[in-house]
């Protein structure tokens, strides 16, 4: 074997399984999404939380496709916000009123990856209020870093936008903060209960997706 | 000869413009008749879709309630209700609008911060803002939009029964709609 042979092999497994998607950003595949989406097509019109960026085909997809109502709370924006105008510290206050919503009402809530960027004390609030919003039997899909941050690579967020319901596209866009350190798996139990982790799948992207379900009979929140 | 022929161009232009029939009056009388009726044509048909493309300007502001019957073009700011029932409302790059709107259609170039309803489509374009909630069974979000807010798109075929019952208002959801159909209760 040629050594440029080795050399394009080792290239074809750093990449992942990631395909360059149309717009040249790299498609991953994703395990969750599908069960995700399984669980909550099977709901009568179900309320969807978003905590992600807007990105129009994902509401496309949700609508068209799955029928949902979505709710889009932006909460990079408000992580870039609170950095932006140097008030870190209030970050854990604020996610403790930040949702209106009446509880039990969400059928199932996208975190993506919004907890890499936040540090215990503030992604506990947030956990909170979106455990009080979701609805028994809702689903909450969460994406964990599990590799340390490279702290020399200026900070991005991704867009995750659904290919398919096996695959999304990660859109890097310019961050106010880069992610904190990884989150231990029993911190992330934690922090969701009484949220019970019905699926969860590491991914060779060093990406732990969790779904996690409210059970039935969780106390009120 | 030379003048006269310069005098005739314009007339078979495709572009009519405001003074040609009056150079063709005074010197291509005779030569007009064959052209004469295609041209007022087409000037009645640019009158009518000027009549029925109402724009209002930057600089016009509106507080209240905005009804009608043919499409509209929003640059300034409207303040309360517009409703254009079976219309297409189009909000400039320069429009604001903070009103709860009722269209067929509606699409943003502009900031609107009120709920949207429309029975075709809503279309945000790029440096479009909505901050409110839509009801629209298409909805399409340009990258480069700014959206806060929630989106019902009604599905439209409800597939099975599932999907197709409407949710109690207001309270939790305990059950898939299948469950609820068969239930004791």
């Amino acid at each position: 074997m040629a050594f440029s042979d080795l050399f394009s092999r080792r290239r074809k497994d750093d990449s992942d399984g990631a395909d360059p998607g149309s717009g040249g950003d790299p498609v991953h595949p994703t395990k969750a999404l599908a069960r995700f989406l399984t669980g909550l097509s099977a709901r009568p019109q179900p309320l969807l939380l978003d905590l992600g960026p807007v990105v129009g085909s994902n509401v496309t997809f949700f609508g068209e496709e799955v029928g949902c109502k979505i709710h889009v709370e932006d909460i990079y924006k408000d992580i870039d916000r609170h950095v932006k105008e140097e008030k870190l510290d209030a970050l854990p206050e604020f996610f403790a009123r930040r949702f209106q919503q009446e509880s039990n009402t969400a059928d199932g809530i996208l975190c993506w990856d919004v907890f890499d960027y936040l540090d215990k004390a503030a992604a506990e609030p947030l956990a909170r209020g979106l455990v009080r919003v979701l609805a028994p039997d809702g689903m909450l899909l969460a994406f964990f870093s599990t590799a340390d941050p490279r702290s020399a690579v200026p900070p991005t967020y991704t867009r995750h936008v659904i290919v398919d319901k096996n695959s999304l596209q990660h859109r890097p866009y310019s961050a106010a903060r880069g992610k904190r350190k990884p989150l231990l798996n029993r911190d992330i139990q934690r922090m969701f209960e009484p949220l019970r982790i019905s699926d969860q799948f590491l991914l060779k992207t060093n990406m732990r997706e969790v779904l996690f379900r409210k059970p039935a009979d969780a106390p009120p929140g | 000869m030379w003048k006269r022929d310069e005098a005739v161009k314009p007339t078979t232009g495709s572009q009519p413009t405001p003074s040609a029939p009056a150079a063709q009056g005074s010197h291509q009388q005779p030569a007009s008749p064959p052209t004469a009726a295609p041209q007022a044509e087409t000037r009645r048909q640019q009158q009518q879709i000027e009549r029925d493309m109402v724009n209002i300007g930057k600089s016009v502001v509106i507080k209240g309630e905005l009804m009608g019957s043919e499409d509209l073009t929003i640059e300034g700011h409207v303040e309360g209700k517009i409703e254009l029932k079976d219309h297409v409302l189009t909000l400039g790059p320069n429009g604001k609008i903070k009103a709860a709107v009722f269209a067929k259609s509606v699409i943003v170039l502009g900031e609107v911060n009120g709920n949207v309803t429309a029975s075709e489509k809503v279309d945000i374009r790029d440096g479009g803002s909505v901050d409110g909630d839509i009801v629209s069974p298409r909805v399409a979000i340009a990258e480069g939009a700014r959206f806060r807010g929630s989106v019902d798109m009604q599905r439209r075929a409800p597939q099975g029964t599932q999907g197709a019952q409407p949710r109690p208002a207001g309270g939790p959801q305990q059950q898939p709609a299948a469950q609820i159909a068969q239930g004791a209760r």
